[in-house]
């Protein structure tokens, strides 16, 4: 999905340089600001006694047009992966999909289809609504393909949807009214700043719907270099398993796309949560947690440790 | 995360920022040798099987160095990457459940590999962290940004990363004075979900203004459509071997069985 991601991305660089649209730059730079800013403040959602945060990505897009709107999303999501260890830059590529690609390219076109151009408060609620359940709904999807292409995950795929795609729909209502209010706020106060946003409807559907198909194709392959587990799974993780007897079971397809994959690989045994290498390797596995490997482990931690005290209280310019 | 904690993240990042102006020899080697080594380093410590503990351990010694030859202080670098901790942990919650064949065998207690591996994912996932922090308190983000776009990052992207850098802390501590307000002014109530529309919506009438002062000074400062991202900096032989060194330290670690060596023999018996 890194791959994915990465070529969306500069794809999306090189139609906004194209534009030569100047004022954009400080623009979508300060919008990435807020967008981090906002997502920090938490409020309650009613009815349930939770708190949400923006997600924001659809919000950008009606504000911005698409193509910025991804790439703000990625930059925002670069950053946090980066600086505040927010989401694990391993599912950097998964999320930069899921979280940007997804509202900017499905979710606006829709927007734009139910809205039209200069909607009336009701109608932009509506329209956000449903934009944000599609886009949702989409991730939601598309993480459990993602998961289950990686082969990292014994998780039964009917059982693991089931739970993905009503927190979603949930979170898909949530996020729609967030940004029609947000939307609503602005139409009040400032109504040139919609104004001037980039009307980019129907002419991005049709090349949206195309790249989805090619990436989700693309995803499933290229997954076997990327993904970890996605953010956002810990809980439809934890009760799927709970759900599922969760014994490695190897189907015929598991196996080949294993042999695949370990011809293939460059990293045999990458994963988060692993691969099921546990019948083939047992050595492996014992080595890594025998006893004296745990001692030795610990001792080279304990010298660096020293050797690092040692660095630091040298003298010297402080 | 709660906003406090959220909030104080922010100062953390401002003291990251401090961090990388420093002067040492880390400090001044070229970017891209240091972007190359973390990542080295993180590819290294992902291909461990799923069962790794011992391994991965002596890899802490990378960021627990670093930081003292730089002089970076540890908590900081410490406290920033163990927020991904919570995270990992999560994920690595089912493995005890589903994995209870007993792996290791301390004493008297059997350990199921369901612990080991959700050991093993916090501790790759702490790793990776460390790594990607560090890489920041040494070198910079505007100078991280300008390696990559050397490295193939295409140019909008480059200028994107470096205005949310700029504005970050800028519109983060607004924020923050928006929820104290609101929570100053709401006698305890939470923030409900239209309040926060409207709160969000000021937020970004006033962001979008300020885009435009910030726009029409750069006009007034001469700029012209194009950004200089960078100054070009040498990759020398100090930053070739820093990279080679980084690089084969951590596939041979990756690759000898060095601490299983190293614990035979401290507990007495043949290596």
């Amino acid at each position: 999905m890194g791959v994915v991601s990465a070529g969306a991305l500069a794809w999306c660089s090189r139609r906004l340089r194209q534009r030569r649209d100047d004022r954009r730059v400080p623009l979508m730079g300060v919008l990435g600001a807020f967008l981090f800013a906002a997502q920090m403040i938490n409020f309650s959602i009613p009815g349930t006694g939770s708190s949400g945060h923006l997600g924001g990505g659809l919000l950008l897009a009606i504000l911005l047009g698409p193509e910025a709107a991804f790439l703000v999303v990625a930059s925002v999501l670069i950053v946090q992966a980066l600086f505040f260890a927010d989401g694990g830059l391993l599912a950097l590529g998964c999320n930069v999909f899921n979280l940007g690609f997804l509202p900017a390219f499905v979710g606006y076109p829709v927007y734009r289809l139910v809205a039209g151009q200069s909607p009336a408060p009701a109608r932009a609620t509506a329209a956000a609504l449903v934009a944000a359940i599609v886009s949702l709904q989409l991730g939601a999807i598309a993480v459990v393909a993602e998961t289950v292409a990686s082969g990292i995950s014994a998780l039964p795929l009917e059982t693991f949807a089931l739970f993905m795609l009503p927190i979603h729909l949930a979170i898909g209502i949530v996020e729609g009214l967030v940004t029609a209010a947000i939307v609503s706020s602005v139409h009040a106060t400032r109504p040139h700043i919609l104004a001037s946003a980039p009307h980019t409807g129907a002419s991005v559907a049709a090349p949206a719907a195309g790249i989805l198909a090619a990436a989700l194709l693309l995803g499933c392959v290229g997954a076997w270099f990327a993904s970890s587990a996605p953010d956002g799974l810990e809980w439809s993780i934890a009760r799927t398993a709970a759900a599922a007897d969760l014994s490695q079971r190897a189907s015929p397809a598991h196996e080949s796309l294993a042999r695949i994959q370990q011809a293939t690989a460059v990293l045999p045994d990458y994963g988060f949560a692993g691969e099921s290498e546990a019948a083939s390797r047992p050595d492996d596995q014992r080595l890594g947690t025998s006893l004296a490997g745990l001692v030795g482990g610990c001792l080279t931690l304990g010298v660096a440790c020293a050797v690092g005290i040692a660095l630091r209280f040298r003298p010297g310019r402080r | 995360m709660s906003a406090p904690a959220i909030f104080a993240s922010l100062l953390d990042f401002r003291r990251l920022d401090q961090a990388a102006t420093g002067d040492s020899f880390l400090h001044r080697l070229d970017a891209r040798a240091k972007v190359l080594a973390t990542l080295a380093f993180i590819v290294c410590v992902m291909s461990f099987g799923r069962y790794e503990v011992a391994g991965l351990l002596p890899y802490f010694a990378f960021p627990i160095l670093a930081c003292a030859v730089a002089r970076v202080p540890l908590a900081l670098v410490a406290r920033q990457a163990a927020l991904v901790l919570p995270v990992a942990l999560l994920i690595g919650l089912p493995n005890p459940f589903f994995d209870r064949e007993a792996l290791l065998q301390l004493g008297g207690t059997v350990i199921s590999g369901g612990w080991v591996s959700m050991v093993s994912i916090a501790l790759r996932a702490l790793l990776a962290a460390l790594a990607s922090i560090v890489l920041v308190a040494l070198t910079g983000f505007p100078q991280i940004c300008a390696s990559l776009e050397r490295l193939g990052m295409p140019k909008a992207l480059a200028v994107q990363l470096l205005f949310l850098y700029r504005y970050l802390g800028v519109l983060g501590e607004e924020a923050q004075r928006m929820n104290t307000a609101y929570e100053l002014r709401s006698n305890g109530a939470a923030l409900t979900l239209g309040h926060f529309g409207s709160l969000a919506g000021r937020l970004l009438s006033r962001t979008w203004d300020r885009a435009e002062r910030i726009y029409l000074a750069m006009c007034a400062r001469g700029f012209t459509g194009d950004f200089v991202t960078g100054r070009g900096s040498r990759f020398g032989l100090a930053d070739a071997l820093f990279l080679a060194a980084v690089v084969t330290a951590s596939v041979l670690l990756r690759t000898q069985g060095f601490v299983h060596w190293l614990g035979a023999v401290a507990l007495g018996g043949q290596p």
